[in-house]
């Protein structure tokens, strides 16, 4: 075990350091994820209303516009979930770590 | 093969037994866990953040009650029945800003903050200016969003108990007082838990009466749709027109569903950020399934009702949902699901009411007036005074808005806390550099420019402050068209079997000489048609770019160093959750 530190020398840790950016970055990715998926569904209302407006498949009344809309509440939830599954198998862990080494 | 009756007998509009029978025995249950609440509310922490007993689930099913309120269960399934797929796209956008609230805020809240998202903002800032300024933007939240409440309350409640518009919302704000007041979180979130668990099985069950009408299939469903109202109400319609617009509304629900304080205090009441992170996994899952319901409700309710009885009763279609249950389960569903459309009301209310008191005592009183020293008790009673005051200022602007389209205050309410809330949440947690003036500078700006051009704009310009203009050029051009038609059909009557080519090329001649002598003519009409100043219906795109930019301005002229020195001290504890109140 290494020895515990002050909160100060704690900020220069490299797993605090490592803690930090990872969660940074998953937690930006996902939100650009989240903005892409909402906005694309947007863009598409916006400029392409026949591409929505086209049925599933010869003789269905459903278009494509309802799985779409349907997939990005879905998606959205799924976005909540892997950040869910990263954060309790890694940053968790990391968290624990970090605690750890602090006096 | 189902079809849409052309009369139905309806019990909605009356006092009805069942119904009041329910809600009866939801008051009396949830006034049960008040009282067993108020013996649990000592502390400040009781008081705000249930003791930070909440699990993540139960924050979860908490959240989710907080954000289903009666208008999304009602006017959702109204607009999806009377407007098809555009309400829909409707419901998307009450989602997507979830994901948000877990990926930015509700960790950093947790770990930094202590009962309001001020505690976060002003974490290493000055605290006065910033709790005062963001205990303004809390309380005009909390107040626009509460009124909405409340009028839609009294209308609801009008509509489905048939009890006059002034008693619905006295008992409303009475009930909400007496949570808050006595039962303080704790209770709040009870009732909320219930709320959602009974508003999530009620729309179950009418989804599994409506979808055993279809054989259990949503495509035969969508081609009852079709065969009844043509396949346009499965496509996109004229609810996006301008793409800025529906980007400005989209940001708008997105970053304001993260900048709500009712939203936001949730996260206070569990016991570390790992369960704050999990409650909004759950949430995010149970309001997308709600709202898939209640598309499946809505896109029902248009087959099996018939969009000609749900807008004869009420022209926005919020009727949809009780008449579907009415002509699927009967008088005894009606009444059950009239009874949680009440409780839902209740509920939110509550929980906006705790919200704005929080900003009050916590914030205003002992952050600003007391400057951070102040007696829990002084606290829990000054918490408790607002309570009343707020709670009574609801009922009386309830009373005062009766029969105003409040519509455009929901709108006003995202904006706002999309604008004037959420850029200083963020650049607090996420910016070394952010200072007090920087963050006193945004929070201002994003509550002026949002309010200023919501006022401006198509929605309150036009359709309200020139109401009056607007329909009378409606009339106007409704009148040429009526005087020109009423021309044609006297021309067209004159077309009988058996006239000479001349005379019918003379009518013919005619017909098309009154078509166009009328057009110049609505033309000039329309040209006096009010003109809002600020084009958009949704400000958010400027609101919240402006807010950023002040921000970002302010602080970059006028370094903080004091801050900025802070700022690793806060680090440590957003991430680590080391020094997080317990």
């Amino acid at each position: 075990m290494s020895a515990k530190k002050t909160a100060h020398e704690l900020l220069e840790d490299p797993d605090f350091r490592d803690l930090s950016s990872q969660k940074n970055v998953v937690s930006i990715i996902l939100t650009i994820l989240e903005l892409v998926l909402y906005f694309g569904f947007i863009a598409l209302i916006a400029f392409n209303k026949p591409f929505l407006a086209q049925k599933l498949s010869e003789g269905s009344a459903t278009s494509i516009g309802i799985p779409i809309a349907v997939g990005t509440i879905i998606g959205s939830w799924v976005l909540t979930g892997i950040y869910i599954q990263w954060a309790n198998s890694k940053y968790d862990k990391l968290v624990d770590k970090v605690k750890n080494k602090f006096q | 093969m189902p079809q849409a009756p052309q009369a139905a007998q309806t019990m909605i509009g009356t006092a009805n037994p069942t119904a009041i029978m329910f809600f009866v025995a939801f008051v009396i249950s949830t006034l049960l866990i008040t009282w067993w609440a108020a013996k649990r509310t000592r502390t400040t922490k009781d008081f705000y953040a249930a003791g930070r007993s909440v699990t993540g689930f139960q924050n979860g099913l908490a959240l989710a009650g907080d954000y289903m309120s009666a208008a999304s269960f009602l006017g959702i399934a109204g607009l999806v029945s009377t407007k098809g797929y555009d309400g829909l796209i409707y419901s998307v956008g009450w989602l997507v800003g979830w994901p948000i609230v877990m990926f930015l805020i509700s960790e950093p809240l947790r770990n930094l903050g202590k009962y309001t998202f001020a505690d976060v903002v002003s974490y290493r800032l000055n605290q006065r200016p910033i709790r005062a300024a963001a205990a303004t933007g809390s309380l005009v939240v909390v107040i626009t969003y509460l009124i909405a409440q409340m009028v839609g309350a009294g209308t609801l409640i009008k509509l489905m108990f048939g009890l006059p518009f002034e008693v619905a919302i006295v008992i409303t704000g009475s009930l909400m007082i007496a949570y808050v007041l006595f039962g303080g979180m704790i209770a709040t979130t009870w009732v909320q838990i219930i709320k959602a668990v009974l508003l999530l099985g009620g729309a179950t069950l009418l989804v599994i009466l409506t979808l055993s009408k279809f054989g259990f299939s949503y495509g035969n469903l969508f081609h009852q749709a079709e065969n009844l109202y043509t396949n346009k109400f499965l496509e996109p319609g004229g609810l996006v027109t301008s793409p800025v617009d529906a980007f400005s509304l989209g940001l708008a629900l997105m970053f304001g569903t993260a900048g709500l304080p009712h939203i936001l205090m949730r996260f206070f009441t569990v016991p570390d950020a790992k369960e704050a992170r999990k409650s909004v996994f759950y949430a995010t899952g149970f309001i997308g399934y709600f709202y898939i319901l209640t598309v499946t409700i809505g896109f029902g309710a248009a087959v099996l009702v018939g969009q000609k009885i749900i807008m004869g009763i009420d022209k926005g279609g919020n009727m949809a949902g009780p008449l579907l249950a009415e002509a699927l389960g009967g008088n005894l569903f009606l009444g059950f699901l009239s009874a949680v459309a009440f409780a839902t009301i209740l509920a939110v209310v509550s929980g906006l009411t705790l919200a704005g008191a929080s900003a009050f005592s916590h914030d205003l009183f002992v952050g600003v007036v007391r400057r951070g020293q102040a007696s829990e008790k002084d606290e829990v009673k000054v918490a408790k005074i607002a309570t009343v005051g707020l709670g009574i200022t609801a009922i009386l602007l309830g009373i005062l808005f009766k029969g105003q389209n409040v519509a455009f205050l929901v709108g006003l309410t995202f904006a706002i806390a999309a604008s004037a809330n959420f850029p200083a949440l963020v650049m607090s947690i996420m910016w070394k550099k952010f200072t007090t003036a920087g963050a006193v500078s945004s929070i201002y700006a994003g509550l002026t420019v949002a309010t200023v051009l919501l006022i401006l704009s198509p929605t309150v310009w036009v359709d309200i402050v020139h109401k009056s203009e607007k329909a009378a050029v409606e009339k106007a051009v409704t009148d040429i068209e009526t005087a020109s038609k009423t021309k044609i059909a006297d021309l067209e009557k004159q077309k009988v079997a058996g006239l000479e080519a001349m005379k019918m090329a003379e009518i013919d001649a005619s017909i098309s000489a009154e078509k166009a002598a009328s057009e110049p003519l609505i033309k000039a009409e329309k040209a006096k048609m009010p003109q809002p100043i600020f084009p958009l219906k949704n400000p958010g795109i400027y609101s919240m770019a402006a807010a950023f930019l002040i921000g970002i301005l302010v602080s970059l002229i006028a370094p903080d160093k004091v801050a900025e020195s802070k700022y690793d001290a806060q680090k440590l504890r957003e991430y680590v959750g080391i020094g997080a109140e317990d």
